[in-house]
C-alpha cells in the first residue's frame, strides 16, 4: 500500500503545478487590459464588483491556458519553451488538466454574469471558447494566420472590462480590441523569428516555418504600420488624451523604426549577432502594449482637472 | 503498521491543501462581499423558484385582483 504512494511521489501535482496551468503571466496581461477597459468606461463601478469582474475574467483566460494546455500537450513536448510546462513535464494528466479547464470556465462565466451582467458574461464565454477551439484546435496547426486570427482571443479582455461598466459595446472598446489585435503579429512574429527551430520542430505552421523569413518580417512592417495607425486613431477617441497621444506618437516612432531595421536585414546578419534586433523589438512590443493601457489610465484619471487640454473627440 | 510516520509527501500534500484551502475561504468571503453590495445598493436577491411570487412581479397580482 504505501509503496504504491511512494512510487507515485514524483507525478504528485501540487497548487502550484495547477496554478501554472492558468499561465500566469498571460493571466497578468489580461488583468491589465481587462482593469484599464473598465475603469476607462464613462460609467463607474463599486470597487468590490469591479475586483471580482477582474477576477472572473482571469479566471476564465487562465481556465482556456489550462484547455490550452490539455489540448496541445504534444506540440509543448517539443518546444524548448514550454517542454516544462505541467503537462509535457508529467505533474498534471492531460485530463485532470481538460477538467479544471472545462469547470473554471463555468465558474468564471457563471460567476461574472451574476457579478456584473449577462452580456460581460456572454464576451467572456465567447473568448474562452475562441482561444480554446477556434485557435488552439483548429487555426493553430492549420494556417500561418493562426496568431493573426487567434489574437482577437487575447485583444477581448478590455471589452470585456468594458462591458462590465456600460452593459455593452462601442467604438472605444473596439478601439481597445483593435490595439491589441494588430499588435499580436508582429509582437509574435518577432518571438518567432528566433525561436523559428522550435515551431519547426513542432510542425507548427507559423509564418517563418511556411514562408520563411523574408515574407515574416514584409508582414511585421505591414501590421506596425497599421497597428500606428490604430494606436494614434485612440487618441481622438473619447478614452484618449495627451497623456495617450504623447505615448503613442513616440513608441510608434520607435517600433516604426525598429519594423523597418527588421524589414531591411537578412537573416546572415541576424544570425551572425544572435538575433539581437529581433529580440529588441519583442521586447520593445510588451513595453509597446503595457505602455499605452497606462496611458489610457492615466488619462481616465486626469479627466476632469481643468488643467488638462482635452484632445478633440473624432471617432 | 504504524501510521502518523511523516513521508516528504505529506509535507508537500499539507502545503497544496493550505493552499487550496486558502482559495475557497477567499472565494466564500468574496461572493459574501458582493452580496452585501449587490443588497446595500437595493438590488432584489429574489429569483424565480417555480411558482408565482408576488413579491418580485408586482404586476402580476394587480393583473389577477382585476
Amino acid at each position: 500500500m504505501s509503496d504504491a504512494t511512494v512510487n507515485e511521489y514524483g507525478q504528485d501535482a501540487q497548487f502550484d503545478d495547477y496554478f501554472a496551468l492558468l499561465k500566469p503571466r498571460v493571466m497578468s496581461l489580461v488583468v491589465f487590459t481587462a482593469a484599464v477597459g473598465l475603469l476607462v468606461a464613462p460609467v463607474g463601478v463599486n470597487p468590490v464588483i469591479g475586483f471580482a469582474s477582474i477576477l472572473f475574467i482571469a479566471l476564465g483566460a487562465g481556465a482556456s491556458g489550462a484547455l490550452n494546455m490539455w489540448w496541445d500537450a504534444d506540440i509543448d513536448a517539443v518546444m524548448k519553451r514550454t517542454v516544462k510546462r505541467p503537462v509535457p513535464d508529467g505533474r498534471v494528466t492531460p485530463k485532470n488538466a481538460m477538467i479544471m479547464g472545462l469547470w473554471l470556465s463555468v465558474l468564471s462565466v457563471g460567476m461574472l454574469a451574476l457579478t456584473a451582467n449577462f452580456f460581460a458574461a456572454g464576451l467572456l464565454a465567447f473568448t474562452i471558447f475562441f482561444y480554446a477551439v477556434v485557435y488552439t484546435m483548429f487555426l493553430k496547426r492549420s494556417t500561418p494566420q493562426n496568431i493573426v486570427i487567434g489574437g482577437a482571443a487575447g485583444a477581448f479582455p478590455p471589452m470585456v472590462g468594458w462591458a462590465v461598466a456600460t452593459g455593452g459595446v462601442s467604438i472605444e472598446s473596439v478601439m481597445m480590441f483593435a490595439l491589441i489585435f494588430v499588435w499580436t503579429p508582429p509582437h509574435f512574429w518577432a518571438l518567432s523569428l528566433f525561436m523559428n527551430d522550435d515551431y519547426t520542430k513542432a510542425g507548427v505552421p507559423m509564418l517563418t516555418v511556411t514562408h520563411g523569413t523574408r515574407v515574416t518580417r514584409n508582414n511585421i512592417l505591414g501590421y506596425t504600420v497599421v497597428l500606428a495607425l490604430v494606436a494614434l486613431g485612440t487618441a481622438f477617441t473619447s478614452i484618449g488624451g495627451p497623456v495617450y497621444l504623447a505615448v503613442t506618437l513616440v513608441l510608434n516612432a520607435l517600433f516604426l523604426r525598429g519594423a523597418i531595421g527588421l524589414w531591411r536585414r537578412e537573416d546572415s546578419a541576424a544570425e551572425a549577432d544572435k538575433y539581437a534586433d529581433e529580440r529588441k523589438f519583442f521586447r520593445l512590443s510588451l513595453v509597446y502594449l503595457f505602455a499605452h493601457f497606462a496611458a489610457l489610465l492615466v488619462d481616465a484619471a486626469l479627466r476632469g482637472f481643468a488643467f488638462m487640454p482635452q484632445l478633440p473627440v473624432v471617432f | 503498521m504504524a501510521l502518523g510516520k511523516e513521508h516528504p509527501l505529506h509535507g508537500r500534500r499539507k502545503r497544496s491543501n493550505l493552499m487550496l484551502g486558502a482559495v475557497l475561504g477567499g472565494f466564500v468571503a468574496l461572493v459574501f462581499a458582493i452580496t452585501i453590495v449587490k443588497m446595500a445598493g437595493g438590488n432584489s436577491m429574489e429569483g424565480y423558484d417555480h411558482t408565482i411570487r408576488y413579491s418580485i412581479d408586482p404586476e402580476l397580482k394587480a393583473t389577477e385582483a382585476e
